[in-house]
């Protein structure tokens, strides 16, 4: 019965409001309400004063023009003076729950979040990186993020915990909040940042404390083989984003599958995609642009190390029909 | 000239502006404001036209959560793995293409409607027209000025219309135009998107909306002319009416603030094409400084979008309930007193975006303070209602509807001026929905209420009020069914600018599109209904309505040089000095008016 009515509870929200789900939400719909019903009142105000000035002094024939005054100091003074009170009240409310929301405590557990086309990177404090593409914390608990950007301006914007913050490029952005219900939640960006725009959303799982660090300690995917490790990193260090791997045209960036020991035809000429070239391009984005792809890729240093980049080299062979794995067959040398 | 005047005095039928010469030329060519008012009316209007255009184009394809004009479905989990390659291949293809399409659409949609129409469309158009006949003058102070300033608006145009241009060549030919090919910014140019990574579509429109903006500032400058040196005999500054305080506190900010815009605009594309860095913090910019730059122009360009509407409702609300605008003075201070606050408010557009804690909070005081000029302006239409005698034309339908949806745009704005609700909201729908309110239900709303308010002074004919009213009703029907519900989603999270968005949303969506619909009949229907007047209207009277502003007191059209004889002004809103005449279908000037009748100008005199 409880779940039933906490599945409901999650469907929800009311009318207006997405449902609550951190500590700022019940503050923020509260200041939202207060404003929604003095809007209430002062739109009836308005719709009644027209529709029924409209209606009663409406033109007929044959009626005598009325006498009214043609201004009314008192009267013009006094709708100056209650919009001044009103206003002053609600920036006052507002800049109130604002300082709440933006000035996070020290003893915050911080979580880097590095935004790049069309994506987001999730680095825990042990260094490691979210491996679902979903940002995970705990419950109950401050968490801070610490956003930058790679390229241009994304947004970070959780609807049912009512915190947004756009990330900005060259610098850092603090945003924190406290969770207070278990479950799934949207992470959207919220600044245009080109073409897939659209397409980066996330999800929040907000997890019991115990399972949670019990994750950030299970992160990393440490007995993996390299190519398996390579896998691992195309799918959360965002190359799965516009590299697919098996020969689909993402239109984005050129495919891995069978890119080892083809021919690349580049803007600055062909290239034999060699060992040599993948470390090239991997350690130095849109050094070989291609013509018929944007030079989109994003700067690389400090998301992958040497040996990320020796598991992908791995990873991008194994894809390879020019990748041999079996020894080959001995002909029998001619007589 | 000269002969084109002495060949139509000769002739019984009086002269009119539009009568007065003919040819191509002498209207490419022609100084008279009323001429070259018609001349941006068309081009405004084609502006109109295209921009909503894109918005028809966008909202269908936000009809299903994945952009169900270009399928991304096809099926790759057959048994078929060949198939499945080749399906993905194609749902990646349409993917791309869809979201280029809606990203394109608006881009396009946003700058072709605020530089092109908004901003332009009350001043250029009913401004030129009504300003110098308002002040009972011959022409604005600088007449080849003004017309210099319509080339200067159709030159940004073209620069505008290169990227139409560059994009159906492109699709159609496979050809590619220099800097011609997709605006894929958003009217905004954010950067450093917008230096580094947007299609050079781009270069093409910043340079076209830099020059529309020298057309915006030599316009401003020429009425804050006109109306210091040209107001006639007997109009003091408080006896102007009130569309003319209006216009003049808008001039004065298209004066003040497009100059800022023009320099960011180079900025942006010095920092685009010659890798100067400004603005993009690769190369040592910052991107939170475009942002201040391109709002310190563009929040009063808000104002410079609103106040001369305002300054429509004014005088519609006041003539169409033949009643004395109430509280005159309360109403033109409160357009100069939004004129400049809105240059104190720009922040507000930067509360989520990187600016400090402590310029948020003063930025969000100072938003506040317009929302109370705001509330003045409402109270006292509604009290120019009491007791009138109110006459449901068209131009008075629109105003109404201003008045409600005005009201909505601004209450509104509450919650988005107040910091800790504006962080959930900002970039949401419920932003979208707040200023298209203000935008289209106000701005769009007054525009129509002009025009059906001055059409019969600018056409000389009267069109069908009755499809007017019907328009005018379905207009405002349609509006609230395609924005009211973006509050809804927007509060619920969805972002504004997305091409996809989760299934959740979709419900809302299909109304929105369904309003959009209705909306594009209803401003057919009021297009057709112009063209109709204009064919086949019954001739207009000098004042069809009884108003008092000196416009009224010359025929419809009025002459070449708008007077025979330069008329006197007493106040704009004395009403009560007309009195309906049934057999012209409109008013005269009554004859035993208390003050001296001034001589009757209606009629031409020989000269």
């Amino acid at each position: 019965m409880n779940a039933m009515l906490n599945i409901l509870a999650d469907m929800g929200g009311s009318f207006w409001m997405p449902p609550q789900a951190s500590q700022i939400a019940p503050d923020v719909d509260w200041l939202f309400f207060f404003i929604f019903w003095i809007c209430t009142f002062f739109f009836l105000l308005v719709l009644v004063l027209l529709v029924g000035f409209s209606w009663k002094y409406r033109y007929r024939e044959g009626q005598p023009m009325l006498d009214a005054p043609k201004h009314s100091t008192a009267l013009e003074l006094t709708w100056t003076f209650i919009p001044t009170v009103i206003v002053i009240v609600i920036f006052f409310y507002g800049f109130k729950g604002y300082l709440r929301m933006m000035i996070p405590p020290p003893d915050a557990y911080e979580v880097d979040v590095t935004a790049h086309m069309w994506d987001y990177t999730f680095m825990y404090p042990n260094g490691q990186i979210s491996d679902d593409t979903n940002l995970h914390i705990p419950i109950d608990t401050p968490v801070v993020f610490v956003m930058s950007s790679t390229d241009v301006l994304h947004g970070f914007y959780m609807p049912e915990f009512r915190i947004k913050r756009d990330i900005v490029p060259g610098r850092y952005v603090k945003l924190w909040v406290v969770a207070t219900k278990l479950g799934t939640f949207d992470l959207f960006c919220t600044q245009y940042c080109g073409q897939d725009h659209s397409s980066m959303r996330r999800k929040v799982i907000v997890e019991p404390r115990a399972d949670f660090v019990n994750w950030v300690n299970n992160l990393g995917g440490g007995n993996m083989t390299p190519p398996q490790r390579g896998h691992f990193l195309w799918n959360t260090r965002g190359c799965s984003s516009c590299h697919s791997v098996d020969g689909t045209w993402t239109g984005k960036a050129p495919t891995w599958k069978d890119l080892y020991g083809s021919t690349v035809h580049n803007v600055d000429g062909d290239h034999l995609a060699d060992e040599n070239y993948l470390l090239d391009v991997i350690s130095h984005p849109n050094i070989h642009p291609i013509a018929s792809f944007q030079p989109i890729m994003p700067p690389t240093e400090g998301l992958v190390n040497d040996k990320d980049i020796a598991d992908i080299i791995a990873y991008i062979k194994t894809l390879s029909k020019n990748y041999h794995a079996a020894l080959p067959v001995v002909k029998p040398a001619k007589k | 000239m000269s002969t084109a005047q002495s060949i139509s005095h000769r002739e019984s039928k009086p002269d009119n502006y539009l009568t007065h010469s003919r040819g191509f030329l002498s209207w490419a060519l022609t100084l008279d404001h009323k001429r070259i008012g018609l001349m941006y009316l068309v081009f405004v209007l084609a502006a109109f036209l295209f921009g909503g255009t894109f918005a028809e184009l966008l909202r269908t394809s936000l009809l299903t959560p994945n952009h169900w004009m270009f399928p991304s479905n096809y099926p790759i989990h057959t048994a078929d793995a060949a198939l499945n390659v080749a399906n993905a291949t194609l749902n990646a293809a349409h993917d791309t293409e869809a979201k280029l399409f809606y990203n394109n659409m608006f881009s396009l949609h946003g700058a072709v409607m605020v530089f092109m129409f908004i901003i332009p469309a009350v001043p250029a158009v009913l401004g030129n027209f009504i300003l110098p006949m308002m002040l009972g003058a011959k022409d604005v102070a600088f007449p080849r000025l003004n017309l210099m300033s319509f080339y200067i608006y159709l030159i940004g145009a073209c620069f505008v219309s290169w990227v139409l241009m560059g994009g159906i060549l492109r699709i159609l030919f496979g050809l590619h135009v220099p800097f011609g090919y997709g605006l894929d910014t958003g009217w905004t140019f954010y950067t450093p998107f917008s230096t580094s990574k947007a299609e050079d579509g781009m270069v093409a429109v910043v340079a076209g909306v830099f020059i529309l903006g020298f057309s915006s500032i030599l316009t401003g400058v020429n009425f804050i002319a006109t109306i210091h040196t040209l107001r006639p005999r007997g109009m003091t500054w408080f006896r102007m009416p009130l569309f003319l305080w209006a216009l003049y506190a808008t001039s004065i900010i298209q004066i003040l603030a497009t100059p800022v815009l023009a320099i960011t605009l180079l900025l942006l594309l010095a920092e685009r094409l010659l890798h100067v860095g400004i603005f993009d913090s690769s190369i040592g910019g910052d991107p939170v400084l475009f942002q201040h730059f391109f709002w310190f122009y563009s929040h009063p360009a808000v104002y410079i979008m609103i106040l001369p509407g305002m300054g429509v409702i004014s005088e519609v609300i006041s003539v169409h309930s033949r009643k004395h605008i109430f509280g005159y003075n309360f109403i033109a201070f409160s357009s100069v007193a939004l004129a400049l606050l809105g240059f104190l408010v720009w922040g507000h557009h930067l509360f989520v975006a990187g600016q400090s804690n402590l310029a948020d909070s003063i930025f969000s005081l100072l938003t506040f303070s317009v929302a109370i000029p705001s509330a003045v302006k409402v109270f006292n239409w509604l009290a120019t209602l009491y007791r009138g005698s109110i006459r449901f034309t068209p131009a008075m339908l629109y105003s109404l509807g201003f008045i409600l949806l005005f009201t909505i745009g601004g209450l509104t704005g509450l919650f988005l001026g107040a910091l800790e609700t504006d962080v959930p909201l900002h970039d949401t729908y419920f932003v979208i929905a707040h200023f298209h309110y203000v935008m289209v239900g106000s701005m769009v709303f007054a525009f129509l209420s002009g025009m059906y308010h001055w059409y019969p002074k600018m056409s000389g004919k009267m069109c069908n009020q009755n499809w007017g009213r019907f328009a005018a009703i379905l207009l405002f029907i349609g509006f609230n069914v395609t924005f009211f519900p973006q509050f809804i989603m927007g509060a619920h999270g969805m972002p504004r600018r997305w091409a996809t968005y989760p299934a959740e949303f979709q419900p809302y969506h299909i109304i929105s599109t369904i309003g959009a619909y209705i909306m594009a009949i209803s401003l057919i229907t009021v297009a057709l209904n112009w063209l109709t007047g204009l064919l086949w209207g019954r001739k207009a009277p000098a004042n069809p309505w009884g108003g008092n502003s000196l416009e009224w007191h010359t025929s419809s059209p009025p002459p070449h040089d708008n007077f025979l004889v330069p008329p006197v002004a007493d106040d704009p809103y004395n009403l009560a000095a007309w009195e309906y005449d049934a057999s012209i279908d409109g008013w005269v000037l009554r004859k035993t008016d208390p003050v001296p009748a001034p001589p009757d100008r209606t009629r031409p005199v020989a000269h």
